[in-house]
């Protein structure tokens, strides 16, 4: 009984760290726009390809909601397929300055542990590469790799794996 | 409070320094003692050494313990898969002293070794003495006779020591039962949250200790070659630290922190060098740290990964990984970066190098192909690399320090677990937890 009492409250203070450390991570969703004025001329409507439009990072018809590039086994290069979602949050950083954004850098689970972190910046760096070469300030990113320590699919089994390596695109600014 | 502090102190020299170090982990979260690893044989060798153990007579005013001096010993030989201790229920006789053995009667029981012995109170008045002899059955000599004194509290240890003694006496190389092991077990705690614990163990599976505990990964845990500090790498910050944690003080310091990794330490044989992998140039890179200086050198200067340096038993060479030649192999450098050359030729991959005996074994995950990746040794000796265990995702081997056996990790449906493998292959255990996914186990050095 004590125990369990102790094992609640011990889950409690996770979560609520947890949650601290979230709010570090994922910004809470812009702020509603202030309302229009009373006599609109043209009404304000989100544009989708609108990549300098920070209100497209949570708006689910565009490119920009889209953060995950995924890569082949022990690979690092960004598939074409991704480029475009690379090319929109390139336009987005480029346009906004006080944007900083963490690449988050994973693996599978096959492999030694620091040899996966290794893997896991080169996918990091191969998304940095594409957007400073497409004019972010390299001062705007920053590269973390995880290795293969949080994965987001648990089994081992190439479904799974393929889900693991990836490059997530994390705004701690926008 | 929530501690008990018998079940805490695993020796009375350091009771006070755990202390601290609890004290400081209750800052940070409600304690809860980790599982406790229970060690299972899968295999014994043929034939393994018929020993009885007798019962120690306690002759000391303290109280006595639940598990009794004998029963620890007997628990590590057989352990060992070497040695095949005596029920003590068939026991028909209890001899404490030499004078006291009828070796008829254990040579019908078909034991090959005796050991019997008291637990006194120390001749000073602190802590007490395990006084044991070893004779053999077959020709009544005494083979190992000692005193051993013992701190407050330092009984269970005090067996650890007497157990690596018979080792050495009738295999030849000493024991390595006074240790114990780092491993870092994660409980799934809601959600996807997760929370990593850095254990720090007897060899035996008794008294964990939380050194530290996250909700961010925890990994490479390296004791330093006393015993006393453990280096580890944290994500606490949300990025790579490379820690040395000191066991007795709980004296934290973050030796590195540079932008991009800072990953796999290892402490230089002498324990004032770390060995680190760190990607501030770019790509991952051999340094070393002077830990009384803090100066830096980096060893390696490679666009490849090169990373899990380990140290020659002399500290001249290091041992590490690089994928410089596509795949990652193992590689070796002098000390100073010099000299470097490549090691394993054999299989697609090999990483992550383990030392034992004296340089001439190298424990690596080794792979064929891309799917299993199991543990391996690498004689250097013979040029010759056995695969050792059966997995499909087994890493993170460790090395006994008497060489005798390697731990490693495992994957068992779909549960992470530790297992350890002689190194001629034929004596296996499983040393499994209640609860939680357990890694990255490290074997520390004797503890003296």
């Amino acid at each position: 009984m004590k125990t369990a009492l102790r094992f609640t409250a011990l889950l409690m203070l996770v979560a609520f760290l947890a949650a601290c450390a979230r709010d570090v991570r994922e910004e809470p969703p812009a702020p509603e726009p202030p309302p229009p004025p009373p006599a609109p001329v043209e009404v304000d409507r989100l544009d989708p390809r609108d990549f300098t439009d920070a209100r497209n990072l949570d708006n689910p018809d565009s490119l920009l909601s889209q953060r995950t590039i995924y890569f082949e086994f022990d690979r690092s290069n960004v598939r074409a397929q991704f480029m475009p979602i690379v090319d929109a949050h390139a336009a987005f950083i480029r346009a906004n300055p006080s944007a900083r954004v963490i690449l988050e850098g994973h693996t599978d689970e096959r492999g030694s542990r620091e040899y996966n972190l290794g893997l896991g910046e080169r996918r990091g760096t191969s998304v940095q590469d594409l957007l400073v070469a497409s004019g972010v300030p390299a001062r705007q990113i920053e590269v973390v790799s995880f290795g293969k320590e949080r994965p987001v699919c648990r089994e081992s089994n190439e479904d799974c794996w393929q889900r693991n390596r990836r490059t997530e695109i994390v705004y701690t600014a926008r | 409070m929530f501690l008990n502090e018998k079940s805490i102190l695993s020796s009375a020299t350091t009771a006070s320094a755990w202390r601290g170090l609890l004290v400081l982990a209750l800052l940070a979260l409600p304690l809860l003692a980790p599982a406790q690893l229970r060690i299972e044989i899968v295999d014994g060798v043929e034939g393994a050494m018929p020993i009885a153990v007798v019962p120690f007579a306690w002759e000391s005013e303290m109280p006595q313990p639940a598990s009794g001096v004998a029963d620890i010993i007997s628990a590590n030989l057989r352990r060992s898969g070497l040695f095949e201790p005596m029920a003590q229920a068939q026991m028909v006789e209890r001899p404490t002293r030499p004078p006291e053995v009828r070796f008829g009667t254990w040579r019908l029981l078909q034991v090959d070794h005796l050991v019997i012995g008291r637990v006194l109170d120390a001749p000073d008045g602190v802590g007490q003495e395990i006084e044991y002899h070893l004779l053999d059955v077959h020709s009544g000599r005494i083979l190992l006779s000692q005193a051993l004194p013992v701190a407050p509290g330092d009984l269970r240890f005090g067996a650890h020591r007497v157990s690596d003694a018979i080792y050495e006496a009738l295999i030849g190389i000493p024991g390595a039962f006074a240790t114990r092991i780092a491993y870092v077990v994660v409980t799934d705690i809601g959600g996807t949250d997760e929370l990593f614990e850095l254990v720090v163990a007897d060899a035996d599976g008794y008294n964990p200790q939380t050194v530290v505990r996250n909700t961010q990964p925890l990994l490479s845990p390296a004791w330093s070659p006393d015993g006393r500090r453990l280096a580890y790498v944290s994500f606490a910050t949300g990025r790579s630290n490379v820690i040395v944690q000191d066991l007795f003080t709980g004296q934290t310091d973050i030796v590195s922190s540079s932008r991009g990794i800072n990953g796999a330490p290892a402490f230089s044989p002498d324990g004032r060098r770390l060995a680190v992998s760190l990607s501030a140039g770019g790509s991952p890179d051999i340094w070393v740290i002077d830990l009384e200086n803090g100066r830096r050198q980096q060893l390696t200067h490679h666009w490849s990964i090169n990373t899990e340096p380990a140290w020659s038993t002399d500290g001249q060479r290091i041992f590490f990984t690089s994928d410089r030649a596509g795949r990652p192999q193992i590689h070796v450098m002098n000390a100073d970066g010099s000299n470097l050359e490549r090691v394993t030729f054999e299989g697609r991959f090999n990483a992550r190098p383990s030392i034992g005996m004296e340089d001439r074994f190298l424990a690596v995950i080794h792979s064929d192909g891309d799917n299993d990746f199991r543990i391996a040794i690498y004689d250097r000796e013979n040029d010759r690399l056995r695969v050792l265990s059966n997995g499909r995702l087994d890493e993170s081997p460790s090395f006994a320090p008497n060489g005798s056996m390697v731990l490693y990790a495992a994957r068992e449906n779909g549960r992470g677990v530790l297992a350890a493998v002689s190194a001629d292959g034929r004596i296996r255990q499983r040393l499994v937890a209640s609860e939680g996914d357990v890694r990255e186990p490290a074997w520390s050095p004797i503890i003296r």
